[in-house]
């Protein structure tokens, strides 16, 4: 059977992972192809790089990182954070990203989904939602809307219907991003992720709440997520990957147990 | 050297990465002459059957792959490399290579688990292979290891006998075919970590002359 995926989300600025401490001495923890290689040989089943450079040179630093990641880690990874247009999805899968993530340009404009899937496949084109609970209303039915900005921008647009439509214009993959449980670690959000999991026909990989491996069996369990991204968790060495994946396997979840 | 197919099939790169990774020198190349006095062929493939075949006609590799498999030299496919090898594909209904009898089909909708869970199309992830036959290209493969999967159509030969290893979906679907000096996996062993580089390094040091 298909085994659940455990998958580090790595965030990077300029060039170099912005978090991540105290857990291997000899690893340098600001350099994300060193930082991928680590989580490469630990069991990651997959890695995300998500890209928070602000400056206008920020696409030639983040393809040379890819590049080097590409070249230094054999399990798939992506890459997301600032991909607006076709050509920026075409420069990332070039230099060897699996996968890229569009997120808010894809709610400007959806027709970045379909052209992604035509040019590159489906299996390369992953939809990043970020989502807050609202009073549910008639435009918002799911009481779940899309939000931008890290939050601050509404978009009024409801998070189940944009999941089933970016499914219908060709994304291969949904990774589910709660702002509200974001940051807390205090769990992921066990209504939203089964909501959208359980009404599109394409992995979820829930995001945003990860604070024990308690929060992550719930999730790919009642929560029905196929892949759970963790930050925090590991990168401060509260947990390594592989205690994670022995706990989770202990009870009974499909999980990749060697490498 | 080897050579790795190039018809316009997507990712390329990283199965020349992952070789270059483990010290094979290997060429991204559509050219006759270097794919006929190559060592060893790899022939990966992502994207659709009809599209994939269209552009090996066009660029005349169907011929070649035909005349090296003849030949006897060690051929490795990968993901559509492993389908469109077969006669024909379910995808948009394509007469294919021929290269080993049978077809490629499309998972049935709805696939359901053995707990009547509802099942994802297309197959994403890890998962592992049961080996139905010893292999040299298979050899240190335990039971355990699990490979990176990407598709919604799998291989499935006429006769069991090339059929290598199966794989648990909603039903159990060949996973790694073979015949002669041919081997194809439907999985992506460039992006299945250290047992996937183990069959790529495998392949490296194959003859070609089937185990059994």
């Amino acid at each position: 059977m298909l085994s659940k995926r455990i998958i580090p989300c790595l965030d990077v600025r300029d060039g170099k992972t912005t978090k991540g401490i105290k857990f291997k001495e000899n690893v340098d923890i600001g350099d994300p192809v060193e930082m991928a290689r680590f989580y490469y040989e630990a069991g990651a089943d997959e890695i995300v790089f998500y890209d928070i450079t602000a400056s206008s040179d920020r696409r030639a630093i983040m393809i040379d990182v890819v590049r080097r990641v590409a070249e230094n880690i054999f399990i798939p990874f992506s890459v997301g954070g600032g991909i607006r247009t076709v050509e920026d999805m075409r420069s990332v899968l070039l230099a060897g990203a699996e996968k890229v993530s569009v997120n808010s340009a894809a709610v400007r404009n959806p027709e970045i989904i379909s052209q992604g899937a035509k040019a590159f496949g489906s299996q390369c084109v992953v939809l990043g939602m970020d989502v807050k609970k609202v009073p549910s209303s008639e435009r918002i039915p799911s009481g779940y809307e899309i939000v931008t900005n890290g939050g601050r921008t509404y978009m009024g647009l409801d998070a189940l219907s944009w999941a089933r439509e970016a499914e219908h214009l060709g994304a291969g993959e949904i990774c589910l991003n709660s702002i509200d449980a974001d940051g807390t670690q205090e769990g992921y959000e066990l209504e939203l992720t089964p909501l959208i999991s359980e009404n599109v026909s394409i992995p979820v990989i829930a995001s945003g709440g990860a604070g024990n491996i308690d929060h992550i069996y719930d999730v790919l369990t009642v929560g029905r997520a196929d892949a759970a991204l963790i930050a925090s968790m590991v990168h401060y060495g509260t947990y390594t990957i592989k205690e994670i994946k022995t706990q989770l396997a202990s009870r009974n979840v499909k999980i990749r147990k060697t490498w | 050297m080897i050579a790795i197919i190039d018809y316009k099939a997507g990712n390329l790169k990283s199965v020349e990465r992952a070789l270059k990774s483990l010290g094979f020198s290997c060429r991204i190349t559509h050219d006759k002459k270097e794919i006929m006095k190559a060592e060893r062929i790899v022939f990966p493939g992502v994207g659709a059957a009809g599209s994939a075949i269209a552009d090996l006609k066009e660029l005349r590799l169907d011929k070649v792959l035909k005349e090296t498999f003849a030949g006897g030299m060690p051929v490795l496919g990968i993901c559509m490399g492993a389908q469109i090898i077969l006669r024909w594909s379910e995808e948009n209904q394509t007469q294919c290579l021929g290269l080993i009898r049978g077809e490629a089909k499309r998972f049935p909708s709805p696939l359901l688990s053995d707990k009547g869970e509802r099942l994802k199309i297309p197959h994403m992830g890890w998962n592992s292979v049961r080996l139905t036959r010893s292999h040299p290209v298979c050899k240190d493969i335990r039971p355990e290891d699990e490979f990176y999967f990407v598709h919604s159509y799998y291989p499935f030969p006429s006769s069991s006998e090339n059929v290598l290893g199966t794989t648990e979906y909603g039903l159990n679907f060949p996973s790694i075919i073979g015949s002669k000096n041919l081997i194809a996996t439907q999985f992506h062993p460039e992006k299945s970590g250290p047992p996937g580089l183990r069959i790529l390094e495998n392949f490296c040091s194959w003859s070609g002359q089937d185990a059994e």
